[in-house]
Protein backbone atom coordinates (compact mmCIF):
# COMPACT_ATOMS: atom_id res chain seq x y z
CA UNK A 1 0.00 0.00 0.00
CA UNK A 2 1.34 2.88 -1.30
CA UNK A 3 2.08 6.41 1.04
CA UNK A 4 -0.45 8.34 -0.49
CA UNK A 5 -3.04 5.57 0.01
CA UNK A 6 -2.50 5.11 3.98
CA UNK A 7 -2.41 9.15 4.08
CA UNK A 8 -5.78 9.46 2.33
CA UNK A 9 -7.11 6.47 4.16
CA UNK A 10 -7.96 4.52 0.92
CA UNK A 11 -6.84 1.10 1.50
CA UNK A 12 -8.13 -1.16 -1.13
CA UNK A 13 -8.93 -5.17 -0.34
CA UNK A 14 -6.39 -7.33 -1.10
CA UNK A 15 -6.65 -9.52 -4.66
CA UNK A 16 -5.55 -12.73 -4.07
CA UNK A 17 -2.71 -14.69 -5.40
CA UNK A 18 -3.98 -17.70 -7.10
CA UNK A 19 -0.94 -19.46 -8.87
CA UNK A 20 0.66 -20.84 -5.84
CA UNK A 21 -2.31 -23.24 -5.14
CA UNK A 22 -0.90 -25.69 -7.73
CA UNK A 23 1.85 -26.95 -5.77
CA UNK A 24 -0.33 -28.66 -3.64
CA UNK A 25 0.10 -32.11 -5.36
CA UNK A 26 3.99 -32.11 -5.47
CA UNK A 27 3.69 -31.19 -1.40
CA UNK A 28 1.21 -33.97 -0.64
CA UNK A 29 3.87 -36.74 -2.50
CA UNK A 30 7.03 -35.40 -0.25
CA UNK A 31 4.59 -35.39 3.04
CA UNK A 32 3.66 -39.32 1.86
CA UNK A 33 7.27 -40.06 1.77
CA UNK A 34 8.71 -38.37 4.26
CA UNK A 35 5.87 -38.52 7.04
CA UNK A 36 3.60 -40.85 6.47
CA UNK A 37 0.77 -38.33 6.35
CA UNK A 38 -1.91 -39.44 3.45
CA UNK A 39 -4.45 -37.03 1.73
CA UNK A 40 -7.55 -37.50 2.83
CA UNK A 41 -8.81 -36.11 -0.71
CA UNK A 42 -10.87 -33.51 0.99
CA UNK A 43 -10.46 -30.03 0.50
CA UNK A 44 -12.13 -26.72 1.11
CA UNK A 45 -12.53 -23.13 -0.23
CA UNK A 46 -13.21 -20.09 2.86
CA UNK A 47 -14.20 -17.05 2.03
CA UNK A 48 -16.40 -14.45 3.67
CA UNK A 49 -19.54 -14.08 1.70
CA UNK A 50 -20.42 -10.60 0.71
CA UNK A 51 -23.46 -8.82 1.61
CA UNK A 52 -25.99 -8.68 -1.45
CA UNK A 53 -27.59 -10.41 -4.70
CA UNK A 54 -24.68 -10.47 -6.56
CA UNK A 55 -22.19 -12.41 -3.95
CA UNK A 56 -25.15 -15.07 -3.81
CA UNK A 57 -25.51 -15.51 -6.99
CA UNK A 58 -21.85 -16.72 -8.18
CA UNK A 59 -21.97 -18.86 -4.96
CA UNK A 60 -24.44 -20.24 -6.25
CA UNK A 61 -23.32 -20.93 -9.50
CA UNK A 62 -19.84 -22.31 -7.81
CA UNK A 63 -21.99 -25.06 -6.23
CA UNK A 64 -23.76 -26.30 -9.48
CA UNK A 65 -20.36 -25.78 -11.13
CA UNK A 66 -18.39 -28.18 -8.96
CA UNK A 67 -21.34 -30.73 -8.79
CA UNK A 68 -21.74 -31.20 -12.63
CA UNK A 69 -18.76 -33.13 -13.15
CA UNK A 70 -19.06 -36.80 -14.00
CA UNK A 71 -17.38 -38.25 -10.97
CA UNK A 72 -18.43 -35.54 -8.84
CA UNK A 73 -18.91 -35.49 -5.29
CA UNK A 74 -21.99 -33.45 -3.54
CA UNK A 75 -19.93 -30.10 -2.43
CA UNK A 76 -21.06 -29.35 1.10
CA UNK A 77 -21.25 -25.76 2.72
CA UNK A 78 -21.02 -24.76 6.39
CA UNK A 79 -20.83 -21.43 7.73
CA UNK A 80 -18.19 -21.63 10.48
CA UNK A 81 -18.51 -19.52 14.07
CA UNK A 82 -16.94 -16.50 12.50
CA UNK A 83 -19.56 -16.03 10.11
CA UNK A 84 -17.19 -17.28 6.88
CA UNK A 85 -18.54 -20.14 4.57
CA UNK A 86 -16.20 -23.02 3.82
CA UNK A 87 -16.84 -24.67 0.37
CA UNK A 88 -15.86 -28.31 0.70
CA UNK A 89 -14.86 -31.42 -1.87
CA UNK A 90 -14.48 -34.56 -1.55
CA UNK A 91 -12.17 -36.87 -4.14
CA UNK A 92 -10.73 -39.93 -4.20
CA UNK A 93 -7.62 -39.65 -1.77
CA UNK A 94 -5.04 -40.06 -4.41
CA UNK A 95 -6.31 -37.91 -6.88
CA UNK A 96 -4.79 -34.69 -5.06
CA UNK A 97 -4.93 -32.82 -8.44
CA UNK A 98 -8.57 -32.99 -9.17
CA UNK A 99 -9.20 -31.74 -5.63
CA UNK A 100 -7.03 -28.99 -6.22
CA UNK A 101 -8.47 -28.07 -9.79
CA UNK A 102 -11.90 -27.90 -8.15
CA UNK A 103 -10.40 -25.72 -6.09
CA UNK A 104 -9.18 -23.67 -8.26
CA UNK A 105 -12.87 -23.67 -9.57
CA UNK A 106 -14.22 -21.48 -6.65
CA UNK A 107 -11.49 -18.71 -6.63
CA UNK A 108 -11.72 -18.07 -10.14
CA UNK A 109 -15.11 -17.57 -9.98
CA UNK A 110 -15.39 -15.37 -6.88
CA UNK A 111 -12.61 -13.21 -8.94
CA UNK A 112 -14.18 -13.40 -11.95
CA UNK A 113 -17.18 -12.36 -10.58
CA UNK A 114 -15.42 -9.15 -8.73
CA UNK A 115 -15.01 -10.53 -5.39
CA UNK A 116 -11.53 -12.05 -5.46
CA UNK A 117 -10.65 -10.06 -1.71
CA UNK A 118 -13.42 -11.94 -0.19
CA UNK A 119 -11.08 -14.96 -0.06
CA UNK A 120 -9.34 -15.91 2.74
CA UNK A 121 -7.84 -19.37 3.43
CA UNK A 122 -8.37 -22.93 1.51
CA UNK A 123 -7.49 -26.64 3.54
CA UNK A 124 -6.08 -29.60 2.19
CA UNK A 125 -6.09 -32.10 4.79
CA UNK A 126 -4.08 -35.27 5.76
CA UNK A 127 -3.85 -37.91 8.20
CA UNK A 128 -1.34 -40.71 8.82
CA UNK A 129 -1.72 -44.41 10.34
CA UNK A 130 -1.65 -42.96 14.00
CA UNK A 131 -4.82 -40.86 13.33
CA UNK A 132 -2.74 -37.40 13.60
CA UNK A 133 -4.79 -34.71 11.40
CA UNK A 134 -2.97 -32.41 9.73
CA UNK A 135 -4.47 -29.13 7.46
CA UNK A 136 -2.26 -27.64 4.67
CA UNK A 137 -3.55 -24.04 4.71
CA UNK A 138 -2.77 -21.42 1.80
CA UNK A 139 -3.46 -17.88 2.62
CA UNK A 140 -4.89 -16.12 -0.67
CA UNK A 141 -3.32 -12.67 0.11
CA UNK A 142 0.35 -13.48 0.99
CA UNK A 143 0.55 -16.75 -1.45
CA UNK A 144 2.30 -19.06 1.21
CA UNK A 145 1.28 -21.93 3.17
CA UNK A 146 1.11 -22.85 6.94
CA UNK A 147 0.51 -26.34 8.43
CA UNK A 148 -2.13 -26.70 11.12
CA UNK A 149 -2.35 -29.92 12.65
CA UNK A 150 -5.51 -29.49 15.61
CA UNK A 151 -5.37 -31.56 19.34
CA UNK A 152 -8.35 -32.34 21.40
CA UNK A 153 -9.24 -29.54 23.23
CA UNK A 154 -8.34 -26.56 21.05
CA UNK A 155 -4.53 -27.29 21.44
CA UNK A 156 -2.34 -27.40 18.68
CA UNK A 157 0.66 -30.14 17.86
CA UNK A 158 3.04 -27.19 17.07
CA UNK A 159 6.11 -30.33 16.92
CA UNK A 160 4.23 -31.74 14.11
CA UNK A 161 3.56 -28.39 12.36
CA UNK A 162 7.28 -27.54 12.63
CA UNK A 163 8.43 -30.88 11.11
CA UNK A 164 6.07 -29.88 8.59
CA UNK A 165 7.42 -26.70 7.58
CA UNK A 166 10.85 -28.62 7.58
CA UNK A 167 9.60 -31.19 5.01
CA UNK A 168 7.76 -29.35 2.62
CA UNK A 169 9.89 -25.81 3.07
CA UNK A 170 11.36 -27.25 -0.65
CA UNK A 171 7.91 -27.48 -2.48
CA UNK A 172 5.68 -24.84 -1.02
CA UNK A 173 6.39 -21.15 0.09
CA UNK A 174 5.80 -21.35 3.99
CA UNK A 175 4.83 -18.36 5.73
CA UNK A 176 8.07 -17.24 7.80
CA UNK A 177 5.55 -14.87 10.18
CA UNK A 178 4.90 -17.40 12.36
CA UNK A 179 1.74 -14.32 13.68
CA UNK A 180 -0.20 -15.54 10.70
CA UNK A 181 -0.48 -19.46 11.13
CA UNK A 182 -3.96 -18.53 12.50
CA UNK A 183 -5.46 -21.98 14.06
CA UNK A 184 -8.77 -22.62 12.36
CA UNK A 185 -10.57 -24.77 15.21
CA UNK A 186 -13.20 -26.96 13.53
CA UNK A 187 -12.78 -26.37 9.94
CA UNK A 188 -15.04 -28.63 8.08
CA UNK A 189 -13.10 -31.53 6.13
CA UNK A 190 -10.07 -31.54 8.27
CA UNK B 1 -8.34 -8.80 -15.67
CA UNK B 2 -11.65 -9.28 -13.87
CA UNK B 3 -13.85 -5.85 -12.91
CA UNK B 4 -13.23 -4.58 -9.58
CA UNK B 5 -15.99 -3.78 -7.12
CA UNK B 6 -14.09 -1.71 -4.53
CA UNK B 7 -13.78 1.87 -6.08
CA UNK B 8 -12.13 5.03 -3.59
CA UNK B 9 -14.50 7.52 -2.91
CA UNK B 10 -13.32 10.01 -4.63
CA UNK B 11 -15.40 13.13 -3.13
CA UNK B 12 -14.37 11.85 0.25
CA UNK B 13 -10.55 12.29 -0.91
CA UNK B 14 -10.81 15.33 -2.02
CA UNK B 15 -12.14 16.96 1.18
CA UNK B 16 -9.01 14.73 2.75
CA UNK B 17 -6.75 16.67 0.77
CA UNK B 18 -8.20 20.00 0.89
CA UNK B 19 -8.49 19.77 4.76
CA UNK B 20 -4.95 18.33 4.93
CA UNK B 21 -3.56 21.40 2.69
CA UNK B 22 -5.46 24.12 4.50
CA UNK B 23 -4.29 22.93 7.58
CA UNK B 24 -0.50 23.08 5.78
CA UNK B 25 -1.22 26.30 4.52
CA UNK B 26 -2.00 27.56 8.14
CA UNK B 27 1.22 26.11 9.64
CA UNK B 28 2.88 27.54 7.31
CA UNK B 29 1.17 31.14 8.05
CA UNK B 30 1.49 30.79 11.89
CA UNK B 31 5.31 30.45 10.92
CA UNK B 32 5.66 33.19 8.86
CA UNK B 33 3.92 35.54 11.76
CA UNK B 34 6.25 33.95 14.42
CA UNK B 35 8.85 34.73 12.45
CA UNK B 36 7.92 38.25 11.57
CA UNK B 37 7.11 38.81 15.23
CA UNK B 38 10.85 37.90 16.12
CA UNK B 39 12.66 39.86 13.35
CA UNK B 40 10.35 42.92 13.99
CA UNK B 41 10.56 43.25 17.73
CA UNK B 42 13.86 41.46 18.52
CA UNK B 43 13.99 38.82 20.92
CA UNK B 44 11.75 39.75 23.53
CA UNK B 45 9.21 37.38 22.81
CA UNK B 46 11.66 34.48 21.45
CA UNK B 47 11.99 32.64 24.81
CA UNK B 48 7.90 32.07 24.81
CA UNK B 49 7.96 31.09 21.17
CA UNK B 50 11.08 28.57 21.64
CA UNK B 51 9.51 26.77 24.71
CA UNK B 52 6.32 26.68 23.47
CA UNK B 53 7.69 25.14 20.51
CA UNK B 54 10.18 22.99 22.28
CA UNK B 55 7.28 21.94 24.73
CA UNK B 56 4.90 21.19 21.80
CA UNK B 57 7.26 19.26 20.14
CA UNK B 58 8.03 17.18 22.91
CA UNK B 59 4.53 16.51 23.70
CA UNK B 60 3.76 15.68 20.23
CA UNK B 61 6.85 12.84 20.27
CA UNK B 62 5.99 11.84 23.59
CA UNK B 63 2.06 10.61 22.89
CA UNK B 64 3.09 9.85 19.36
CA UNK B 65 5.43 7.23 20.99
CA UNK B 66 3.45 6.40 23.89
CA UNK B 67 0.20 6.32 22.57
CA UNK B 68 -0.56 2.44 23.15
CA UNK B 69 0.41 3.35 26.35
CA UNK B 70 -0.85 6.17 27.44
CA UNK B 71 -4.50 4.94 25.72
CA UNK B 72 -4.34 1.69 27.70
CA UNK B 73 -3.71 2.90 31.23
CA UNK B 74 -6.25 5.77 30.16
CA UNK B 75 -8.99 2.95 29.25
CA UNK B 76 -7.20 0.38 32.28
CA UNK B 77 -7.31 -2.22 29.39
CA UNK B 78 -5.47 -5.37 29.44
CA UNK B 79 -3.59 -6.76 27.01
CA UNK B 80 -5.04 -10.35 26.51
CA UNK B 81 -3.69 -13.38 24.12
CA UNK B 82 -5.77 -16.16 22.54
CA UNK B 83 -5.93 -18.32 25.54
CA UNK B 84 -6.87 -15.81 28.28
CA UNK B 85 -10.77 -16.85 28.25
CA UNK B 86 -13.47 -17.49 25.75
CA UNK B 87 -13.92 -13.36 24.94
CA UNK B 88 -9.63 -12.95 23.97
CA UNK B 89 -10.52 -15.90 22.00
CA UNK B 90 -13.15 -14.67 20.50
CA UNK B 91 -11.69 -11.72 19.62
CA UNK B 92 -8.13 -12.97 18.79
CA UNK B 93 -10.09 -15.31 16.13
CA UNK B 94 -11.75 -12.33 14.71
CA UNK B 95 -8.64 -10.16 14.39
CA UNK B 96 -6.66 -13.28 12.99
CA UNK B 97 -9.48 -13.92 10.12
CA UNK B 98 -9.30 -10.27 9.37
CA UNK B 99 -5.58 -9.84 9.33
CA UNK B 100 -5.12 -12.67 6.90
CA UNK B 101 -8.15 -11.28 4.60
CA UNK B 102 -6.26 -7.43 4.70
CA UNK B 103 -3.02 -8.91 4.54
CA UNK B 104 -1.56 -7.30 7.40
CA UNK B 105 0.25 -7.57 10.71
CA UNK B 106 -1.47 -8.98 13.76
CA UNK B 107 -2.30 -5.92 16.12
CA UNK B 108 -1.91 -6.89 20.02
CA UNK B 109 -5.66 -7.44 21.81
CA UNK B 110 -6.90 -5.69 24.71
CA UNK B 111 -9.89 -5.55 26.80
CA UNK B 112 -11.34 -3.10 28.61
CA UNK B 113 -13.66 -3.33 31.71
CA UNK B 114 -16.32 -0.81 31.14
CA UNK B 115 -20.07 -0.42 30.94
CA UNK B 116 -19.60 1.25 27.59
CA UNK B 117 -19.74 -0.86 24.55
CA UNK B 118 -16.82 0.81 22.46
CA UNK B 119 -13.68 0.09 20.66
CA UNK B 120 -10.31 1.56 19.58
CA UNK B 121 -6.77 1.07 18.34
CA UNK B 122 -3.92 2.81 19.24
CA UNK B 123 0.00 2.46 18.82
CA UNK B 124 1.90 4.29 16.52
CA UNK B 125 2.63 1.79 13.75
CA UNK B 126 0.91 -1.45 12.18
CA UNK B 127 3.54 -3.61 14.41
CA UNK B 128 3.09 -1.19 17.53
CA UNK B 129 -0.92 -1.43 17.11
CA UNK B 130 -2.85 -2.27 19.72
CA UNK B 131 -6.96 -3.14 19.44
CA UNK B 132 -9.11 -2.65 22.63
CA UNK B 133 -12.43 -3.48 22.78
CA UNK B 134 -14.67 -2.98 25.96
CA UNK B 135 -16.47 -6.08 28.24
CA UNK B 136 -19.58 -4.21 27.41
CA UNK B 137 -19.29 -4.34 23.49
CA UNK B 138 -18.77 -8.77 24.09
CA UNK B 139 -21.77 -8.86 26.41
CA UNK B 140 -24.05 -10.33 23.77
CA UNK B 141 -25.85 -6.95 22.74
CA UNK B 142 -23.90 -6.95 19.47
CA UNK B 143 -24.18 -10.33 17.47
CA UNK B 144 -20.78 -12.08 15.68
CA UNK B 145 -21.27 -9.83 12.51
CA UNK B 146 -21.96 -6.66 14.23
CA UNK B 147 -18.53 -7.48 16.45
CA UNK B 148 -16.76 -8.30 13.40
CA UNK B 149 -17.59 -5.17 11.41
CA UNK B 150 -16.72 -2.89 14.66
CA UNK B 151 -13.18 -4.55 14.86
CA UNK B 152 -12.82 -4.26 10.80
CA UNK B 153 -13.13 -0.26 11.38
CA UNK B 154 -10.88 -0.39 14.00
CA UNK B 155 -8.18 -2.64 12.18
CA UNK B 156 -8.71 0.17 9.59
CA UNK B 157 -7.54 2.95 11.80
CA UNK B 158 -4.38 1.36 12.09
CA UNK B 159 -3.82 0.74 8.41
CA UNK B 160 -4.67 3.59 7.77
CA UNK B 161 -1.67 5.14 10.27
CA UNK B 162 -4.53 7.18 12.31
CA UNK B 163 -2.43 7.71 15.15
CA UNK B 164 0.35 8.97 13.42
CA UNK B 165 -1.29 10.97 11.12
CA UNK B 166 -3.89 12.84 13.81
CA UNK B 167 -0.69 13.61 16.17
CA UNK B 168 0.81 15.41 13.33
CA UNK B 169 -2.02 17.14 12.66
CA UNK B 170 -2.80 18.05 15.80
CA UNK B 171 0.66 19.48 16.50
CA UNK B 172 -0.02 22.89 15.26
CA UNK B 173 -2.83 23.34 17.67
CA UNK B 174 -0.80 22.14 20.49
CA UNK B 175 2.09 24.27 19.93
CA UNK B 176 -0.56 27.35 19.54
CA UNK B 177 -2.30 26.32 22.74
CA UNK B 178 0.85 27.10 24.43
CA UNK B 179 1.72 29.77 23.04
CA UNK B 180 -1.19 31.89 23.88
CA UNK B 181 -1.04 30.13 27.59
CA UNK B 182 2.39 31.46 27.88
CA UNK B 183 1.71 34.81 26.68
CA UNK B 184 -1.01 35.02 28.74
CA UNK B 185 0.85 34.00 32.03
CA UNK B 186 3.56 36.17 30.33
CA UNK B 187 0.94 39.45 30.06
CA UNK B 188 -0.47 38.55 33.31
CA UNK B 189 3.16 38.49 35.27
CA UNK B 190 5.85 39.26 33.07
CA UNK B 191 5.19 43.18 32.59
CA UNK B 192 6.63 44.48 35.25
CA UNK B 193 9.17 42.11 36.40
CA UNK B 194 11.77 42.71 33.42
CA UNK B 195 14.65 45.22 33.95
CA UNK B 196 14.33 47.67 31.25
CA UNK B 197 11.86 50.20 31.00
CA UNK B 198 12.61 50.69 27.86
CA UNK B 199 11.08 47.80 26.31
CA UNK B 200 8.31 46.94 28.22
CA UNK B 201 5.96 48.92 26.36
CA UNK B 202 6.96 47.23 23.09
CA UNK B 203 6.96 43.57 24.74
CA UNK B 204 3.23 44.07 25.92
CA UNK B 205 2.24 44.80 22.13
CA UNK B 206 4.21 41.68 21.18
CA UNK B 207 2.39 39.53 23.85
CA UNK B 208 -0.50 40.92 22.93
CA UNK B 209 -0.04 39.98 19.42
CA UNK B 210 1.35 36.27 20.17
CA UNK B 211 -1.88 36.20 22.55
CA UNK B 212 -4.18 37.14 19.32
CA UNK B 213 -2.17 34.84 16.52
CA UNK B 214 -2.34 31.40 18.90
CA UNK B 215 -5.85 31.89 19.44
CA UNK B 216 -6.75 32.42 15.78
CA UNK B 217 -4.38 29.36 14.79
CA UNK B 218 -5.56 27.62 17.69
CA UNK B 219 -9.34 28.08 16.62
CA UNK B 220 -8.77 27.57 13.08
CA UNK B 221 -6.55 24.59 13.26
CA UNK B 222 -9.03 23.15 16.28
CA UNK B 223 -11.37 23.13 13.64
CA UNK B 224 -10.03 21.79 10.71
CA UNK B 225 -8.45 18.98 13.03
CA UNK B 226 -11.90 17.79 14.25
CA UNK B 227 -12.99 17.55 10.22
CA UNK B 228 -10.39 15.78 9.51
CA UNK B 229 -11.12 13.41 12.09
CA UNK B 230 -14.17 12.79 10.74
CA UNK B 231 -12.75 12.24 7.37
CA UNK B 232 -10.81 9.45 8.88
CA UNK B 233 -13.82 7.95 10.85
CA UNK B 234 -16.14 8.04 7.28
CA UNK B 235 -12.66 6.31 6.01
CA UNK B 236 -12.03 3.63 8.27
CA UNK B 237 -15.68 2.62 8.07
CA UNK B 238 -15.92 2.47 4.35
CA UNK B 239 -12.40 0.22 4.27
CA UNK B 240 -13.87 -1.83 7.25
CA UNK B 241 -16.95 -2.65 5.54
CA UNK B 242 -14.85 -3.60 2.57
CA UNK B 243 -12.91 -5.66 4.23
CA UNK B 244 -15.80 -8.00 5.49
CA UNK B 245 -18.23 -7.02 2.65
CA UNK B 246 -20.38 -6.57 5.22
CA UNK B 247 -21.80 -2.81 5.20
CA UNK B 248 -25.24 -3.36 6.91
CA UNK B 249 -23.42 -5.26 9.94
CA UNK B 250 -21.49 -2.28 10.36
CA UNK B 251 -24.44 -0.29 10.36
CA UNK B 252 -26.48 -1.79 12.58
CA UNK B 253 -23.24 -2.47 15.30
CA UNK B 254 -23.42 2.06 14.79
CA UNK B 255 -26.76 2.61 15.48
CA UNK B 256 -27.08 -0.18 18.88
CA UNK B 257 -23.72 1.14 19.76
CA UNK B 258 -24.48 4.74 19.73
CA UNK B 259 -27.81 4.44 20.99
CA UNK B 260 -26.41 2.45 23.81
CA UNK B 261 -23.78 5.25 24.56
CA UNK B 262 -26.35 8.02 25.22
CA UNK B 263 -27.78 5.96 27.44
CA UNK B 264 -24.68 5.95 30.23
CA UNK B 265 -24.02 7.78 33.07
CA UNK B 266 -22.69 10.98 33.33
CA UNK B 267 -19.36 9.99 35.21
CA UNK B 268 -17.80 7.57 32.84
CA UNK B 269 -18.71 9.84 29.61
CA UNK B 270 -16.37 12.10 31.04
CA UNK B 271 -13.38 9.68 32.13
CA UNK B 272 -13.95 8.47 28.13
CA UNK B 273 -13.40 11.93 26.61
CA UNK B 274 -9.98 12.44 26.35
CA UNK B 275 -9.87 9.19 24.47
CA UNK B 276 -13.04 10.26 21.92
CA UNK B 277 -10.68 10.81 18.90
CA UNK B 278 -9.55 7.07 18.95
CA UNK B 279 -13.06 5.27 19.79
CA UNK B 280 -15.49 3.45 17.70
CA UNK B 281 -18.44 5.77 18.86
CA UNK B 282 -17.92 8.91 20.78
CA UNK B 283 -19.19 9.25 24.18
CA UNK B 284 -20.58 12.21 23.26
CA UNK B 285 -22.93 11.53 20.48
CA UNK B 286 -26.25 12.48 21.72
CA UNK B 287 -27.68 14.33 19.60
CA UNK B 288 -26.05 14.67 16.46
CA UNK B 289 -29.20 17.40 14.74
CA UNK B 290 -27.03 20.49 15.85
CA UNK B 291 -25.01 21.73 13.45
CA UNK B 292 -22.44 23.99 15.29
CA UNK B 293 -22.06 20.41 17.71
CA UNK B 294 -20.94 18.35 14.05
CA UNK B 295 -18.59 21.29 13.98
CA UNK B 296 -16.91 20.29 16.64
CA UNK B 297 -17.60 16.57 17.33
CA UNK B 298 -14.47 13.80 16.31
CA UNK B 299 -17.11 12.04 14.71
CA UNK B 300 -19.36 12.23 11.75
CA UNK B 301 -23.70 12.07 12.89
CA UNK B 302 -24.80 9.08 13.14
CA UNK B 303 -26.62 9.78 9.86
CA UNK B 304 -23.78 10.86 7.49
CA UNK B 305 -22.07 7.18 8.61
CA UNK B 306 -25.04 5.21 7.98
CA UNK B 307 -25.55 6.90 4.41
CA UNK B 308 -22.37 5.80 3.29
CA UNK B 309 -22.37 2.37 4.52
CA UNK B 310 -26.06 1.66 2.72
CA UNK B 311 -24.46 3.59 -0.22
CA UNK B 312 -21.47 0.59 0.20
CA UNK B 313 -23.90 -2.03 0.50
CA UNK B 314 -25.66 -0.98 -2.97
CA UNK B 315 -22.16 -0.98 -4.68
CA UNK B 316 -21.70 -4.42 -3.66
CA UNK B 317 -25.05 -6.20 -4.35
CA UNK B 318 -24.91 -4.99 -8.43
Amino acid sequence: MGFLDTLLGRTKPVPPKLDDLFAIPTAAITLQAAMGLVPTGTGSVCFRAAEGRAFSDIEKDVRELLSMGEDAAPVEVTTDSYGFTWLVCHHAADDVEALVTDLHAVNSSLVDGGFGPQLLCTLVSFRDDSGKRLGLVYLYKRGTFYPFAPLDNERRDNALELQVRGAVGVDLKIEPDLNRWFAVWGAPGL
Amino acid sequence: MAKTRYAPDKGLTARMTLTMFLLGLVFVAFIIVLVWLLSAFGVGSGAIIFFAILLGAGLTIGSFFYSDKIALSAARAVEVGPNDGPMAAKVHGIVDRLCALADMPKPRVAIARSPMPNAFATGRNAKKAVLCVTTSLMDGRLDDRELEGVIAHEMSHVAHKDVAVMTIASFLGIIAGLLVRFAFYGQLFGGGGRSNNDNNGGGAIVLLITLAVGIVVYAVSFLLIRLLSRYRELAADRAGALLTGQPSALASALTKVSGDIARIPQKDLRQAEPLNAFYFAPALSGKAGASLANLFSTHPSLDRRLRQLSEISEQLAR
